[in-house]
């Protein structure tokens, strides 16, 4: 191309990517006939892992990037966007999905991590998604270069406790910013450890400066439309609709339930005969060794 | 309301996508042009017959598309486009609005536009880019962002091209749509709205 000026891998394309996903629903899926499952159903991107987070959950062991040839096969059946999931600071996972042409990478507790520190997610030209069971966490990772965080919450459990939980958390630190002077946001940032311009773009904006997605437990439509109700910019969905007695119905309904978040009269009509939600696990019981949310800090 | 002075009304419609970076770039724009607008996000049946124009914005079109069924807006965008209402189309947009989609048929295409589309026809996120653009109507470049741009590839005789990358057609308008492939709404620039705008004089 002739163009001026052309650049590649910018911010602003990164997070502008981030943007065209809000009001949607991310979809994990491990094979192909599943990810056409989710685009039919209304997804806005797909998430290619080699089992759901319930599943992971129960076989124990390390868990990793997925086989490259099941993400290829995922790119080739759809035509949404592709996500997929590297450990939490293992950039060469990151490299290989970068090069096989994967949209965004989630560097995500939901693997093994492979190091206490972050991927430096300012090399890569995609984007990528991290999660945050607060403030201080949100932005350090976009310190790092995240373009889109989503919280935690606890995943493959299907139960939305600890994603609404870290949601409230960090929009009641940013509305807490609010009003506050230079130096009492200075304080601030060195209390939650942030670096203190981030912090400070959150308080002019009451928001995050990048777009932030609800995961980890949403299991229904009213617990897609209660995360968005709360302030979730979208919803990521692990195990919640192919661990359902009837994907299909499952994905079109949590999709119908974001884009009428507020509508509790469609809500009810969405919500309706869709079969058994999967079975899920009370978080609270969760020995802390087992749970993923304390994964990365 | 209250007042008989008449404010120009211009709705986003609302169902996936960068839908506040539009109503944002637009109330920028109007400030810019010191117009009178009033912009509202379009969710439900009813609300666009009360918008002098429209913006569609950013998003994934096969998404928004299968909301434009449920919702039952689809017939109201197209009686609104028959009726000559200005209507702008970003990326997704462009590819709704379009009479023939490239390649197999996930997203069924509004037909408004004499033009025919390529999805996703710069390659994955990696290939994404800016870069600054020649677009007819300007006198400087315009820095133009594609994010999984569509391309258009085909277009009728009633179709002017405003900008082109490489061989590809990336900004057009015939009469009162103007389809873009790239996303003004994400820079400060805010021209493009303007000419949008001034299609409501027209």
């Amino acid at each position: 191309m002739e163009l001026e000026n052309l650049r590649f891998g910018t911010e602003l394309l990164k997070r502008g990517f981030a943007k065209m996903q809000k009001g949607g629903v991310i979809m994990d899926v491990t094979t192909p006939d599943q990810a056409i499952i989710a685009e039919e159903a209304g997804a806005v991107a797909v998430m290619a892992l080699h089992a759901v987070p319930a599943d992971i959950r129960k076989m124990g062991g390390v868990a990793r990037m997925a086989d490259p040839a099941v993400i290829e096969s995922i790119i080739e059946a759809v035509t949404i966007p592709v996500m997929a999931k590297a450990r939490i600071g293992h950039f060469v996972e990151a490299q290989i999905l970068e090069a096989l042409g994967v949209d965004m990478v989630d560097e995500s507790e939901v693997l093994t991590p492979a190091d206490e520190f972050h991927i430096e997610k300012t090399k890569f030209a995609i984007p990528f998604v991290c999660g945050a069971r607060n403030l201080g966490e949100a932005c350090r990772r976009i310190k790092e270069g995240a373009a889109m965080i989503r919280t935690k919450g606890e995943a493959g459990t299907g139960d939305v406790s600890q994603a609404v939980l870290h949601m409230r958390m960090i929009l009641g630190q940013i509305r807490s910013l609010k009003g506050m002077d230079d130096l009492e946001l200075m304080a601030a940032a060195r209390e939650i450890e942030a670096d203190v311009e981030i912090v400070k773009e959150c308080a002019r904006m009451q928001r995050l400066p990048v777009v932030n997605f609800a995961a980890g437990g949403v299991a229904t439509p009213a617990d897609a439309a209660l995360m968005m109700q709360l302030g979730a910019d979208g919803v990521f969905v692990g195990s919640g609709i192919f661990k359902s007695e009837n994907p299909q119905a499952m994905a079109v309904a949590i999709v119908e339930a974001v884009h009428n978040y507020d509508d509790a009269a469609l809500l009810a009509r969405v919500s309706k005969g869709l079969g058994a939600a999967m079975k899920g696990l009370d978080a609270a019981t969760i020995p802390e060794a087992e749970s993923l949310q304390t994964r990365g800090w | 309301m209250g007042s008989d002075r008449q404010v120009t009304r211009i709705g986003v419609l609302a169902l996936q996508g960068d839908v506040s970076e539009h109503v944002l770039a637009l109330q920028r724009a109007a400030v810019a042009a010191t117009m009178e607008v009033e912009v509202v996000e379009v969710r439900k049946p009813g609300q666009i017959e009360n918008c002098q124009a429209l913006a569609l914005p950013g998003g994934e079109s096969t998404t928004i598309r299968r909301q434009l069924d449920n919702s039952g807006l689809a017939e109201e965008l197209k009686a609104a486009a028959h009726s000559g209402k200005p209507i702008l189309a970003t990326c997704a947009g462009l590819v709704l609005v379009s009479k023939e989609i490239e390649g197999a048929g996930r997203v069924k295409p509004l037909g408004l536009m004499d033009i025919k589309v390529g999805r996703n026809a710069f390659g994955p996120q990696k290939e994404s880019f800016e870069a600054d653009l020649a677009v007819k109507g300007l006198d400087s470049p315009y820095r133009a962002v594609f994010i999984r741009a569509p391309a258009i590839v085909g277009v009728g005789g009633n179709v002017e091209v405003l900008a082109r990358v490489g061989g590809a057609v990336v900004a057009a308008r015939q009469k009162n749509l103007l389809a873009l492939a790239f996303h003004p709404e994400l820079t400060e620039d805010s021209r493009i709205h303007q000419i949008f705008l001034k299609m409501l004089e027209a």
